[in-house]
Parts: structure tokens; sequence; C-alpha cells
């Protein structure tokens, strides 16, 4: 049997923080790869610390719902799960690369695969572009069309400003948006001055958080203009200094984030069958149109 | 019938390597099979003997078949909460070198049989949980279970909100009656109003385990004395970053936290940390039936603020308050920490913690600032 842990933040305060936890959960659920998949929290329950004895699988997959290599990912979620042997040298990582570590976890003596985060995955790259289309409605964005990607910073951790010049290098190799930029909340370029930045009238800005919250819904649109009061919401796309700016929100509640968590747990050696090729199906952006970066889907599959 | 014929079959199956589940022996010996339930001691069957042996004894038949051929899992808590369920024996056929402590009486097959026809209900926190025959006139030992709060046992069916989904769960247990976020799963806010009927032990289990996660695993841990505890001193020490200075929390106020934090009337889970091996707190840690065993999250949040209000130092402040006024402090604070204020009705002036009354002390005792007014005195 194996399982898949899938270890996020949590919220002591916002009862929707868990909620794309939840979301992409079920989707890989509902692939039916895992014999068990269970949503782990460091501010909620089941808490890291707990969630492996409630597994009957000797096989466990975890996946760190994070955009990031860092405190949690490296620290926190390790030491939490007891994986004894753990030192963050088993990933061999510059900060971007990390991929899997096998452990035991001391109190169950069950074998852990401990994966990279999300946010550091090249399917990563995927749906921040999904994003994209999601929030233009425009299975084809890109043509005439800057692209912000936005990241917090280097203020609790460099790694952080990494992933998110990972993921626009890539996306500018692609040669699909006219420019691609990445931008932070509290460092050069920041995300304040987001118009000066593009030369394109309609700019597209995705912050790369896996869940909508204080930065996403409140600091970001306020900073960049969109709006005088969050509470007033804003509209998309918003005019702001002669631009058109199309604000996505976390990046994370993309549905196709379930790709990126079956992608890390593939790498890790989970036998998931035809599971990525179904949920890439049923992730797309709702257009009918046909799934970018791989080859065929399994006809009829999805949704 | 066929399914009962199956049933039969598989058990007779199983009977060469012998049989010992939950009051039914079955045995394969030189001259033939040996069958014995509680009521019943049969000896040197042939296979026709046999088979008209095991059709008196249905109920022994068709329970093994639940057990051992559908929910299976042996030693897994799943199976022991499933078990727990219908009171049946938790050691069922392990020759377990630790006995479970079970909490009650446990039930035999012929009794369980009897009550699975109407259900037998069982509390786990604020849940209910009922077992039941699926055929009731012609039981074939397929159980479903029932779930729904515990306020809602009495209550008619067609007047709850019914589920089948365990995911359900999740929202169900987010928010309080009142649509307060609930950050801690076990705390005795659980809303009622719902019911899941008809899930499978599988189901169940998951159900469960949305609403309180990780309960069933510490219980059954518990239940075979492998519950590892982590007591307060060993979990802060373990903390980084911004919990890191919890372990600076003075002795007797990790006593004054679990008294507000950790008792019944706030968690039902029955804490069973203290402060350290051979130091436990003066305060009891509850009647729950599944074992907390460490300081949750909310807890070490809550420890951290407190361990940087415990480093201030005490002072002495003079104020004037009437004797009425002084008790009335008493009264506002209780209010708060009993959750009451809601309760207090509008216009019961005689309640210190009524709005009224605390907007007059308010009017009265505070300076420009919006500060109660007080003066240090001075250190002697």
């Amino acid at each position: 049997m194996q399982a898949l842990v899938i270890a996020a933040h949590g919220s002591h305060l916002n009862p929707d923080a868990s909620d794309p936890t939840y979301a992409h959960a079920d989707t890989v659920r509902e692939t039916g790869a895992f014999d068990e998949v269970r949503e782990a929290f460091w501010k909620e329950e089941p808490h890291f610390r707990e969630v492996i004895r409630t597994l009957e699988s000797d096989e466990v997959f975890v996946v760190p719902l994070f955009i990031s290599e860092g405190y949690f990912t490296e620290q926190v979620i390790p030491r939490e799960l007891r994986l004894e042997e753990w030192d963050p040298e088993k990933w061999d990582s510059d900060g971007t690369d990390a991929s899997q570590a096998t452990l035991e976890a001391t109190d169950v003596g069950k074998t852990i695969h401990y994966c990279g985060p999300v946010g550091t995955h090249d399917a990563m790259t995927d749906v921040i572009v999904q994003r994209a289309e999601s929030v233009t409605e425009d299975p084809n964005v890109g043509e005439g069309v800057g692209l912000a990607v936005v990241g917090h910073g280097t203020e609790r951790n460099e790694n952080s400003a990494k992933a998110v010049e990972y993921h626009t290098e890539r996306i500018r190799e692609q040669d699909r948006f006219d420019e691609v930029e990445a931008l932070f909340m509290d460092e050069e370029p920041e995300v304040d001055d987001v118009t000066e930045f593009f030369e394109s009238e309609d700019v597209v800005v995705v912050p790369l958080f896996i869940a909508d919250g204080y930065h996403t819904q409140e600091d970001i649109p306020e900073d960049m203009g969109l709006t005088e009061d969050y509470r007033l919401g804003w509209n998309v796309p918003a005019d702001v200094d002669g631009h058109r700016i199309w604000y996505a929100g976390a990046v994370g509640t993309e549905d196709l984030m379930a790709d990126v968590i079956l992608e890390r747990a593939a790498d890790a050696g989970a036998d998931l069958g035809d599971a990525i090729e179904r949920v890439r199906a049923a992730t797309a952006a709702g257009t009918g149109d046909e799934p970018r970066s791989e080859p065929e889907p399994g006809a009829g599959a999805g949704d | 019938m066929s399914e009962s014929t199956s049933d039969l079959e598989a058990l007779l199956a199983a009977a060469d390597d012998g049989v010992a589940f939950d009051g039914l022996r079955l045995e394969h010996e030189g001259d033939g099979y040996a069958l014995e339930t509680p009521d019943i001691e049969r000896t040197g069957l042939d296979e026709g003997a046999l088979r008209d042996a095991l059709e008196t004894v249905p109920a022994y038949v068709s329970n093994w078949q639940y057990w051992q051929r559908e929910i299976r899992g042996d030693g897994t808590a799943r199976r022991a909460f499933l078990r727990r369920c219908e009171r049946a024996p938790l050691a069922d056929d392990e020759s377990a070198d630790h006995q479970p402590v079970a909490d009650d009486v446990a039930l035999s097959v012929p009794e369980r049989y009897d009550a699975l026809a109407n259900g037998i209900d069982r509390e786990w926190g604020q849940l209910c949980i009922t077992v039941r025959f699926v055929d009731v006139e012609n039981p074939d030992g397929e159980r479903v279970y029932d779930l729904w709060h515990v306020d809602d046992a009495g209550n008619d069916l067609a007047d709850l909100e019914v589920y089948d989904d365990p995911r359900d769960a999740r929202a169900l247990a987010t928010e309080d009656e009142d649509g307060r976020y609930r950050p801690l799963k076990t705390a005795p806010t659980l809303r009622s109003g719902w019911a899941f009927t008809g899930l499978s032990g599988q189901e169940l289990v998951d159900a469960v385990e949305f609403f309180y996660p990780a309960t069933v695993a510490n219980w059954h841990r518990e239940l075979h004395g492998e519950l590892d505890v982590d007591h307060w001193l060993e979990t802060a020490e373990r903390q980084t970053g911004i919990y890191d200075v919890i372990d600076e929390l003075p002795r007797e106020a990790v006593d004054w936290m679990a008294e507000a934090c950790c008792v019944d009337s706030q968690c039902l889970r029955r804490r069973e940390w203290q402060y350290e091996e051979g130091d436990d707190l003066e305060v009891d840690g509850g009647d729950g039936a599944f074992p907390c065993r460490e300081p949750c999250s909310l807890v070490v949040a809550a420890a951290r603020k407190w361990t940087v209000l415990e480093s201030e130092e005490e002072r002495t402040y003079e104020l004037e308050l009437t004797t009425s006024e002084l008790n009335q402090l008493t009264d506002l604070i209780d209010a708060v920490a009993e959750g009451r204020t809601d309760e207090v009705r509008e216009a019961d002036v005689y309640d210190g913690a009524n709005r009224y009354r605390a907007r007059y002390l308010r009017a009265k005792r505070f300076d420009e600032d919006g500060n109660l007014e007080a003066t240090e005195r001075d250190g002697e």
C-alpha cells in the first residue's frame, strides 16, 4: 500500500487557508492512485506530528505544499514527522532543485519519501501559465501581454526569491508572453511599481503563494493600486496608470496544482499509473483546449 | 442465500489452517473437523457433518465473514475502532501480549447480533455512532454505520441534513453554531443538525478522522499501552523559530495554561502530557475517550504569548474602585473566560458582565486615552 500526505501550513485564524489543500487532495483521491491520501498541517489537524500514524500504508510520500525550500520544508516538517536521519544535504539542492529523500519515521517504522516543495517543481511553471489563462479566460493568452510572477522576497528566506526567478526564467524561455518579470513584496523590483516594469498594456499578475490570505487578498492588491481598500474589492482587469492589470490571486488555488503534487510523488517513485495524465486532463483550464505541456492524455479520461 | 453459501465455503477453506475468532473455533484434526462455540462442541466431523453443524450457528459464520473477509486489517486502529463501535472484544483473535484495556464490557456474538438489529450506539467526543445490520429480517452479518451529533440523538432523521460522503465532515467541522472558525477540531463546539447514514466501516473511520483527526490512532496506541506521550518540556524544547522561547514559560504558568486550554470544557481530548516525566500538572486531564499525547499547535502558539507576558515584572498599581466595581471586574473576566458574554441579557443590569454595566464602568473609570485610570506606586 502507498499513501500520500500533503503537508501544508494551515491557519489558526483563517478557515480558508486549508481550502486549496483539501481541493488538491480530493483531486488526487479521485484518481485512486494512492490507497490513502491525507492532508496534514502545521497549524491545523491532523498535525504533521500525528499524521503518519493515521495511515495503514507502509510506504508514504510526503509532498510539502510550500513554495520554496526553507525553514518549513528543511526544518519543521522533517522534525515533526520524526525523520531522525534527515539532513537538508540529502536533498542536494542549491535552493530550487530538491527532489526527494527516503527516510524512516521513527514513531511508526514506515518508509517516508520526503519530497521537495511543490513550488520549485518544473510543473509549477505550467500552473503559473494556466493561472494566467484562467484569470484572463483566454487559453492562448500571451501575445501582447506581460506576465508578473510575484513572490514574498527574501525577508525570511532567500530561496523564496529563487523559486520566483526560476519560474520567471522558464516562462520567458517559452517566448509566449511579450514580457515576463519577477516582482517581490519586500525587495526590489517591487510589486508596488508593477506598471513601471512593463511596456504591454495588459499585465497578468500571478502571486506565487499557496493560499489566498492577507498577502494576496489585502497587501498586494492595495500596493499595486488595484483598490484603495481591499474590503471594497477590485476589478479584473483593473486600470492602473494606463495599464490593465489582471490580478490572479494565489497560484496555489489553481486546480492544476494537483498535478504538481503527483509529479513530486512520481519523481520519488510512487506508482501512479495514468493518474498524472488524468489529472492534467481534468484540471485543464475549462476551455476545452488541449493540455499544453505534455503528450496526449488518455482519451476520454478526465471529467 | 448464495452469499451465505460462499461465506460457508470461505470458512471451510480457512478451517484447514484453524479458525479461532470471536468465540468460534474450527480445527482440522486427524480424524476430521472440530467445531466449538460457547454453546456447542463437536469433534470428529467429516465435511458434510461440519457443513450441517455450521448451519446451526449462522451468526458465528457471518460474523467471521464480516470481520475476517470484509473489514480485515488485523491489528489496525481502524478495525479496533469498528469493533469498539459494536462492543466486540477488542483483542478478538489475537493472543496479544498486552491485553487491550477496553472502556466497558464486551458483548458476545449472540448478544451483538440481538443488539445490531436495533442498532448499537457509541459516543466518540460529540459524535454518536450507530452500527446496525443492513438486513434486519435476515441478518447476513453486513453492517452499516450512521454518524451524527450526540445532541441530535433524539431527533428525527428528516430534520437533519443527511450526507454520505465522509469528506463532507470537513465543512461541518470548520465552523461552530455561530459561524466562528474552529481551529481546534476537538473543541466541544461541533455544530449539530446533520447525519451521515449507511456508511461502510472504512467510510465511518474516514469521517471520524475528518471530525477528530488522529484520535482513533492515538486511542489505539493507548489501548495497547503504546501511547508515546511528549510532555510539555520535551515539546517546548523541540520548538524553533518564533516558538523557540516557549521553554522559558515558568513552571507554574504551565499549570495555568493547562487550566485555561486543556480542560474538558475547552477540549475533548484527555490530556496525558505533564510538565515532564515525574512532574505532573495540578490540573485534571479530563475524561475524554481519546488521549492528548502532546501540547497541540494552539497551545504552543498561545504559550509563546504567555512566555512574553510572563517575562514582564509585576508592579503595584493604585486605582480607585468601589467594592462592587472590583467584583464587577471579576464578573467580566469570568464571563469572557466562560464564553457566556452572549448569554447576558440585554437589560440584566444585575449581571456585572452586562454590556451597559461595562460601558458605565468604562465611562466612569477610564481616562481620556481609553485606559483604566491607575497609578503605578513607586518602589519602596
